[in-house]
């Protein structure tokens, strides 16, 4: 597929995404945070696809803005009371946590200033990523090389799904 | 510029393979005014055949036999008082229906009406249309919790309980049929090993798969390929709603369960976003199991004559409901207060038939042959969804839910093991 | 206009990344802090892609389990919180400040 006004959807995406988190970590309402967070991971499955990357792109969508999503805002119908809103949103070592994150933003500038191979990439030649075969060659890796890891992968699945049944009755 | 639009009349892809921007919204736009149409046509349609099925006649008085109802809903619908309950959250109850509509929308982005003509041909076609339906979910959460309402928070739940039971039956079937495309046989049990990844998630792929196979996946591997379209049809019907799943919207059950607060304009959004949601999952079932575009039998009937038959049954389809317009005329009561409906209905008749006659012409008969075929077969789905809602009782909750979860998921497995272990054996 | 490089997409995902953390470590409804820690995750899927683009294809399979995973620990997350709702009535992290009560 021949990409089009490239500079236009990423700078387009990446606002989207980047307000959606700040949305998220200010909203005072719970399910105002959720949809916050559905247009932030929509946002970035359209990065994916400007990335070559279609079949994560899918994966994000159907996972987790639908799967995920829908079990967050289950869970948010069921335990938001009323005075959880009018009490105080962040936590009494706010400034700690602010002073934190600050650092570790200065950290990864610092890092990307700094390294020269992330500046040089015009001279490295790009992976071929043809689209057409995307899911193709996924497929290929998937159950090749890392055969091993998908089976954990289910089973912790299992795992995850027995925990949460365990975890959430009433009676066991 | 002038280039630019006759460059890709010139090639033989999708707009959005070409990359061509300008053709990419001509299609979208085409695809926006098909589907109000269809959706309005939808609305006339299932009233009056519902109707038949009961034995009365279903709305006559608007225009002749009813065919201006639809617009009388919709001016009714867009003229009514916009009402917010007290209590709501405002910004959630407005983009609820709004999300589901671009949801609805969204999904026809990668429906094939025939080898090009598809806005775009993504790589993950099929997985895109089940993901973004899968989004519709939200929407419904949404409008249920937005309402401040025990009715819509209950038949959100329920609804969305039921939707999110159901993809999961979907996707079993759709991967059963995705199988069936990395195989490369001849006919109904031929299987030829290709190259590992042979497989294809995109729309347009799968209908050329069946093509090449000259099988419709219906019928491959018979009965397996019947079981796993009867799996979709019935999850398909569980997925949008419908009767005789629609415990979550019925109005004698739940008032009108997540849509209840909803009125004039947004109610028509939701509206208008089940029956796009409807020919959306009819797309996927017409795309995957029934061949797409192809027209029926194009191995058995090959030949010059038989394709010219063929050719000749989108004129004839116009042509034929033309008749029935004409006898309609014929048949209304030779009163001067029915003289301005007996002239409606002779003027659709003429334009039916005009429409037919365009359709004879060869230039416009050989381009037209795709998306006939694929539309007929999406109709044939839509009276389908009628004829369920005019004959089925309505499920009740729990033994939806037993069926979702018991029944279509365990044969899903099934099939697609058994589908497996036959395309290895054979 | 500077073309896109990958290093545009590793700044978004570092934006993404401190906003997660400054989440995680300032909220008090756990349920926020749950969804900002999804947010850490889909900045560490974007990385992956992003550099995917470089160097072939295993980031988008890392990618994929990432997500997987994210899936699990949700799920098992938000049990906890259901089940620690339903004695405690409060969904505040600082008040889950006794072993026994």
């Amino acid at each position: 597929m021949t990409p089009v006004a490239t500079p236009f959807f990423f700078y387009l995406l990446s606002g989207l995404a980047l307000l959606g988190g700040i949305l998220v970590i200010t909203r005072k309402n719970a399910v105002h945070s959720a949809l916050a967070l559905i247009l932030t991971l929509l946002a970035l499955a359209g990065l994916y696809l400007m990335l070559y990357a279609p079949f994560v792109a899918g994966v994000q969508i159907i996972l987790y803005a639908g799967g995920i999503m829908v079990l967050f805002l289950f869970v948010i119908m069921l335990v938001s009371i009323e005075k959880s809103q009018r009490e105080d949103q962040f936590n009494k070592q706010w400034i700690g946590g602010l002073v934190g994150a600050v650092a570790l933003g200065a950290l990864f500038v610092r890092v990307f200033v700094r390294s020269k191979a992330l500046h040089d990439l015009t001279g490295m030649p790009m992976a071929q990523l043809p689209e057409q075969s995307n899911t193709q060659e996924i497929a290929v890796y998937l159950y090749g090389n890392y055969m091993l890891a998908f089976e954990i992968a289910s089973l912790l699945l299992l795992v995850a799904i027995i925990g949460a049944v365990v975890m959430a009755k009433k009676r066991i | 510029m002038l280039d630019y639009v006759t460059s890709y009349l010139r090639s033989n892809t999708t707009p959005g393979q070409a990359g061509n921007l300008l053709w990419a919204f001509i299609y979208i736009i085409l695809i926006f005014l098909g589907l109000s149409v269809a959706v309005i046509a939808m609305n006339w349609l299932e009233r009056k055949i519902l109707a038949h099925m009961q034995v009365r006649l279903g709305p006559m008085r608007v225009g002749p036999h009813g065919l201006l109802q639809p617009i009388a809903d919709a001016i009714k619908l867009l003229i009514k008082e916009d009402i917010m309950p007290a209590e709501a959250d405002k910004s959630v109850f407005w983009i609820a229906p709004v999300l589901i509509v671009i949801t609805a929308f969204t999904t026809f982005i990668v429906v094939p009406f025939g080898p090009t003509h598809a806005v775009t041909d993504m790589n993950i076609g099929v997985l895109f249309m089940l993901g973004v339906s899968s989004l519709s979910v939200l929407g419904v959460v949404m409008a249920g919790w937005a309402s401040n309402s025990h009715y819509p928070l209950i038949g959100a739940l329920r609804s969305s309980a039921q939707m999110v039971s159901y993809e999961i039956a979907m996707g079993l079937a759709v991967v059963a049929a995705v199988l069936m495309t990395s195989l490369h046989g001849n006919g109904l049990y031929g299987v030829a090993h290709g190259a590992v990844g042979d497989g294809t998630l995109s729309m347009i792929d799968i209908v050329k798969a069946q093509q090449d196979q000259h099988a419709w996946f219906i019928f491959k591997f018979f009965p397996l390929g019947l079981i796993a379209f009867f799996i979709f049809a019935v999850a398909m019907i569980a997925e949008t709603n419908r009767a005789p799943f629609d415990l979550p919207e019925a109005e004698s059950e739940l008032t009108a369960g997540f849509h209840t607060e909803y009125s004039g304009f947004r109610w028509s959004l939701f509206f208008l976003a089940e029956y796009s949601a409807m020919i959306a999952v009819s797309s996927i079932a017409v795309t995957l199991w029934l061949g797409g575009w192809l027209r029926p039998f194009p191995t058995w009937l090959t030949g010059e004559t038989w394709d010219l038959v063929f050719s000749l049954f989108p004129a004839a389809t116009f042509l034929l409901l033309a008749l029935i317009a004409l006898v309609g005329t014929l048949r209304m009561p030779k009163h001067p207060y029915f003289r301005v409906q007996t002239l409606g209905l002779a003027g659709f008749a003429a334009v039916l038939a005009l429409i037919g006659i365009l359709l004879l012409l060869p230039p416009v008969r050989d381009r037209i042959q795709d998306i006939y075929w694929f539309s007929l077969k999406v109709a044939g789905f839509m009276y389908l969804y009628i004829w369920y809602r005019g004959t089925f009782p309505r499920y009740r909750f729990d033994q939806l839910m037993r069926v979702g979860w018991k029944v279509l998921l365990p044969v899903g497995l099934g099939v697609l093991i058994l589908t497996a272990i036959v395309g290895v054996l054979l | 206009m500077v073309p896109i490089t990958t290093l545009h997409y590793l700044i978004v995902a570092a934006g993404l990344f401190v906003l997660g953390v400054v989440g995680v470590l300032t909220r008090r409804n756990v349920v926020i802090v749950l969804m900002s820690i999804e947010l850490i995750l889909n900045a560490v899927n974007l990385n992956l892609v992003a550099f995917s683009r470089l160097w072939g294809l295993h980031g988008q399979v890392f990618a994929i389990f990432v997500i997987t995973d994210a899936a699990a620990e949700a799920a098992v997350g938000l049990g906890i919180l259901i089940a620690f709702f339903r004695n405690k009535e409060t969904v505040n992290v600082d008040e889950v400040d006794l072993l026994k009560w």
